[in-house]
């Protein structure tokens, strides 16, 4: 019974810590569901731009310039290390790096469903970088201000990467929108196909999002799906609209009342079939992660192995 | 924790001559020069350092969080410790 109300004020306390916007750091005390949440949430955050690689990397070794290959490689690598800094904030909540590997590899673990679909033109590069990266920067500017230290500390670096992610993608759509009639087609048919999609990173709408009270309240969220989704629409119309393309969606429209664009509804049972691992390249995606990780078992042996040898015969040098 | 996994490191960098270095994040490495190596490519790839150290996570000792109070409390009641505790008057100059 004293334990009980122990925890019960220790629980209080955390939420007032939190209500007056202090950070938790990892050895402090922290109720084991907002551990669990954050361990999920900051390991699929981390899959998701490790993922997110493979459908870029698919369009390194085919950019159309030296300048564009250039930058796509710096890009990917960026989002590598974004994923880096995030396995290693998870790992500060007491995840093993193995095992949040072995969670995505065996599906458990979830990643950003807009990695499933296929990166099929030179287009999709500038609608990745304009559209992907900017709908990420929404999701991430405010978690900056987590409450959740190492998370917050590795937002801000990510964040400060990401701008340069959105804006070589939105060149290389003002390029193609400025260029050939083909280039513009192609623009425009790439806007068609990752429009929706894009929408639909920021989740399910918030009737069907239930846990997002309490993550809010642990301001390991900070603003609703449905609030994100339409800053993003507000923000990306006009900027279709400089580029001389359209928003496949014919209730886009500014409503002069609410002061902001009305959109139609995200086609929600594409969004569940894709969670649920029917997209166009989920196999694919979690394939090449696999052999990634299996074909490089053996260099993480070997440097393990080297590491112990020269340790080793250091410690016999001092020893002589 | 798996055999196979290597171990964790601390990073700390000097962003430029003259700074202290600071924590920046972690990463793993089979040893330590890999983890300069890694540290450079994961936190230095924008010229955010001139200099990294790594220690391995595991040789980190730290001051105990539920004891913060009582460990950091007797700073707290030492005010005299600081300038703006006394009063300088006022023709008194360069003090
Ligand atoms: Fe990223
Ligand atoms: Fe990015």
């Amino acid at each position: 019974m004293e334990t009980l109300e122990k925890d019960l004020s220790r629980d209080d306390q955390f939420q007032a810590r939190i209500d007056a916007d202090v950070r938790i750091e990892p050895k402090d005390w922290m109720p084991d569901a907002y551990r669990k949440t954050l361990i999920r949430q900051i390991s699929q955050h981390a899959h998701s731009e490790i993922v997110g690689m493979l459908p870029e990397g698919n369009w390194i070794t085919r950019a159309p310039s030296l300048k564009r290959k250039a930058i796509l490689l710096a890009k990917v690598q960026d989002e590598a290390g974004h994923g880096l800094y995030l396995y290693s904030a998870a790992e500060t909540l007491g995840a093993s790096r193995d095992q949040m590997l072995a969670d995505l590899h065996s599906g458990k673990a979830k990643y950003s469903s807009i990695f499933n679909y296929p990166t099929l033109s030179w287009a999709d590069m500038g609608c990745v970088g304009w559209l992907v990266d900017g709908a990420a920067i929404l999701n991430q500017v405010p978690l900056c201000r987590t409450s959740y230290g190492p998370y917050a500390r590795a937002m801000v670096r990510v964040c400060k990467e990401e701008s340069f992610h959105q804006r070589q993608g939105f060149e290389i759509m003002q390029t193609l929108a400025a260029g050939a009639p083909a280039q513009r087609e192609m623009a425009q048919e790439a806007l068609n196909r990752w429009w929706w999609p894009t929408l639909m990173m920021f989740g399910p709408k918030d009737s069907e999002s239930p846990n997002t009270e309490q993550s809010m309240k642990w301001r390991i969220k900070r603003f609703t799906n449905d609030e994100l989704r339409q800053k993003f629409v507000d923000m990306m119309v006009p900027q279709a609209e400089f580029l001389g393309l359209t928003v496949p969606d014919e209730k886009a429209q500014w409503n002069e009342a609410r002061q902001a664009y009305d959109f139609g509804e995200v086609d929600w049972d594409e969004f569940w079939s894709v969670v649920k691992g029917n997209g166009l390249c989920n196999h694919d995606r979690l394939q090449a992660r696999v052999q990634a990780h299996e074909e490089g078992a053996w260099v993480r042996e070997a440097a393990l192995a080297h590491a112990a040898k020269r340790a080793a015969r250091e410690a016999a040098a001092v020893a002589v | 924790m798996n055999q196979s996994e290597w171990p964790l490191w601390e990073v700390f960098i000097r962003s430029k001559q003259g700074l202290d270095h600071k924590h920046v994040g972690s990463l793993h490495a089979a040893d330590a020069t890999m983890a300069v190596q890694n540290a450079r490519d994961v936190y230095t790839r924008r010229l955010e350092g001139v200099s990294i150290w790594v220690v391995e996570s595991t040789h980190i000792h730290a001051s105990n969080p539920d004891e913060a109070a009582e460990f950091f409390d007797p700073a707290a009641d030492k005010v005299y410790r600081h300038p703006t505790f006394y009063t300088v008057p006022d023709s008194i100059k360069h003090m």
